[in-house]
């Protein structure tokens, strides 16, 4: 952040606005997001019940849809459209954070390995290349199975922690690319600082890959915490998350196929959420390319 | 005699590759005077970049400045120099303009706030002062509505603004020397010629000392006082802008003044410079453009010439300073007598 921030994002704004006006695509995925954060940040205003409570274990224990609870029960009597609002505030502030700490890391790492130059940045770049290698997933498990009582602060930041290689990556080459232009060698014969030029005059044009980046890598987290969740080593019960409504309403395939309210609302909010994430992402990368804002 | 604004005193500037040692700038001495505009001329490859950009020290490993070589400007040996005393130099005291005025700015970046930059960079002033400072110096160059050109974006303006623009990222503060590197070629004809009156305009205006890196003869002839010719990281011809066009001394000069264009010519071809400039890897013994001269014998091959006196002001590093008499038995060069064989 630097004192000239302000003039950069109004650009963007600008430009934001009348992309929006010209692109369909990005902006359905834009009011969608836009609905689907609403409802579910103002999940204690919008929920009609206790995500928690349980009316009546017996009556409404997988209770089919109706009017006072119009997505069903679980099989615990739950509100199921409450634990869907409920949940979609977690897993939404999970993928959030968690992409926050990445990009941040990502960011960061990428920048002073693509910066660096001689014995450093070829020790970054091999760290990074063994980062890279090891199977995120696999790792993932492992550690969640070993501490099965993670507080849900470390399990976003351990999403976070090991979601940022390939973004620094990304950055790394656009920085080396970066470096090489006229404008950097002018910034020095101007006398700028080593951090001056990095900060204020090649992290500025690394904003749109990453912010691109950062949108597909959303809809990424969205996906692994509801796959987590549903392994049981993700969002625990009682909290609701829409991965671990998943795992309610999937216990066999009988409940899926007598009681399909549970699985099905979440799942179709994640696929919406992930489905919305990615068009927006590819939507931004084609109106960040510099040929595009070029043509105005 | 008053001290010089800036001395470089055999400056020797090479690249360290795994083969092999480029001497691109291969002891080179010159002086510029206080609002004096002195002309580099020479073809690509001759090191006269190299030169400008080790001025500044804007050399990139695995190239080095080597020891010995000396660059004082207001009293400072600039090649000793600490970081922090040379980015003070920098943009400060000593600015650049670069040849490409489309990625000499950032594309992300109003070009008001890259004039901006210069000064803080430097530290003077508020936001806002920097700001109104920018605007002036675009002003001052010669843009139109700069109050609004400011605001705009680097590919919004055309290829003469940008580089305006340049000149008043150069100027901003005022420095006491601007190292113009090849500042026109980028640009159509037209434009070339407004650039370089603004160029003049201001240094009269400022007071600025102008170290002008060009190709382009025609350049030199506009502006420079005293030119320097470069061949083979060397300073082979040095005389005032009135002697070089008049006499010549070097055949490499001679060359390079043949192979102008004029508009008189009823010639179908253009006259060029036999051959191209070896590579700085391995410089040939004895004079580095004998080869291509259509004057050399065998004492060029022998023995490297030093810079021989030729009158008041003028030097040229040619063995005919003391064997004038063989001037008059040109031949064909090396270079096309093995060319023909080929």
């Amino acid at each position: 952040m630097n004192a000239d921030t302000p003039f950069v994002i109004a650009g963007y704004a600008r430009r934001g606005r009348r992309w929006l006006g010209r692109d369909r695509s990005a902006r359905f995925a834009v009011i969608l997001l836009a609905v689907i954060s609403v409802v579910c940040f103002l999940a204690p205003l919008t929920a009609p019940h206790d995500p928690n409570f349980q009316p009546d274990i017996v009556k409404l224990r997988n209770a089919p849809p109706s009017v006072e609870y119009p997505m069903g029960n679980d099989q615990a009597s739950r509100d199921v459209l409450s634990r869907l609002l409920y949940g979609g505030r977690l897993s939404l502030t999970v993928a959030l954070l968690a992409t926050l700490v990445s990009v941040t890391v990502g960011t960061a790492y990428g920048a002073a390995a693509g910066y660096a130059t001689g014995f450093v940045s070829t020790i970054l770049e091999r760290i990074l290349d063994a980062l890279l290698a090891i199977p995120r997933l696999l790792l993932l498990i492992v550690i969640f199975a070993a501490r099965r009582d993670m507080p849900i602060g470390g399990f976003i930041l351990i999403l976070g922690v090991t979601g940022w290689y390939a973004l620094a990556r990304l950055v790394r080459g656009q920085v080396l690319a970066l470096k090489a232009q006229d404008f950097v060698a002018s910034a020095k014969a101007l006398g700028a600082t080593r951090m001056r030029i990095l900060t204020r005059h090649i992290l500025p044009n690394v904003v749109s890959p990453v912010i691109v980046a950062a949108m597909l890598g959303l809809g990424h987290v969205i996906v692994l915490e509801a796959g987590l969740s549903w392994l049981g080593i993700g969002v625990r019960s009682p909290d609701a998350s829409w991965g671990n409504m998943i795992q309610d309403g999937s216990a066999s395939l009988d409940q899926m196929a007598t009681s399909w309210w549970i699985a099905f609302f979440p799942g179709i909010a994640i696929v919406l959420t992930v489905v919305a994430f990615n068009v927006l992402g590819d939507a931004l990368l084609k109106a960040l390319s510099p040929r595009q804002s070029g043509i105005e | 005699m008053t001290e010089p604004l800036l001395s470089v005193e055999n400056l020797r500037t090479y690249f360290h590759g795994a083969a092999a040692v480029a001497k691109s700038v291969d002891g080179v001495s010159f002086v510029v005077n206080a609002g004096e505009t002195v002309g580099i001329v020479g073809e690509s490859g001759c090191g006269k970049s190299v030169t400008a950009l080790s001025i500044l020290r804007l050399i990139q490993p695995p190239g080095r400045i080597e020891s010995g070589s000396r660059i004082l400007f207001e009293g400072k040996d600039l090649v000793s120099l600490d970081d922090a005393g040379m980015r003070h130099v920098r943009g400060n005291r000593i600015s650049m303009i670069f040849q490409e005025p489309m990625s000499a700015l950032n594309p992300v970046f109003t070009v008001g706030d890259q004039v901006a930059e210069v000064a803080r960079v430097h530290g003077t002033g508020s936001r806002k002062d920097a700001w109104n400072r920018a605007v002036e110096m675009l002003t001052l160059t010669g843009i139109p509505s700069p109050g609004e050109r400011a605001k705009q974006y680097p590919h919004q303006l055309s290829g003469g603004m940008r580089q305006r623009v340049l000149i008043a990222m150069a100027l901003m503060m005022n420095p006491a020397l601007v190292i113009a590197d090849e500042p026109t070629t980028a640009l159509d004809v037209t434009i070339q010629a407004q650039i370089l009156e603004l160029l003049l305009d201001l240094q009269k205006r400022l007071g600025t000392s102008i170290l002008m890196i060009t190709h382009d003869l025609g350049v030199v002839a506009e502006t420079a006082t005293r030119v320097l010719v470069m061949y083979g990281g060397e300073i082979v011809e040095e005389a005032s802008v009135r002697t070089l066009f008049d006499a010549a001394h070097h055949p490499y000069t001679e060359g390079l003044m043949n192979a102008m264009p004029q508009i008189s010519d009823s010639r179908e071809r253009l006259n060029v410079i036999p051959g191209t400039v070896p590579p700085p890897t391995a410089w040939p013994t004895g004079c580095r453009f004998r080869d291509r001269c259509p004057y050399s014998w065998e004492r060029c091959e022998r023995e490297h010439p030093p810079l021989y006196q030729i009158s008041e002001g003028h030097t040229s590093r040619c063995h005919l300073a003391v064997e004038p008499e063989r001037r008059a038995h040109p031949h064909l060069p090396l270079v096309e007598q093995t060319g023909a064989i080929l």
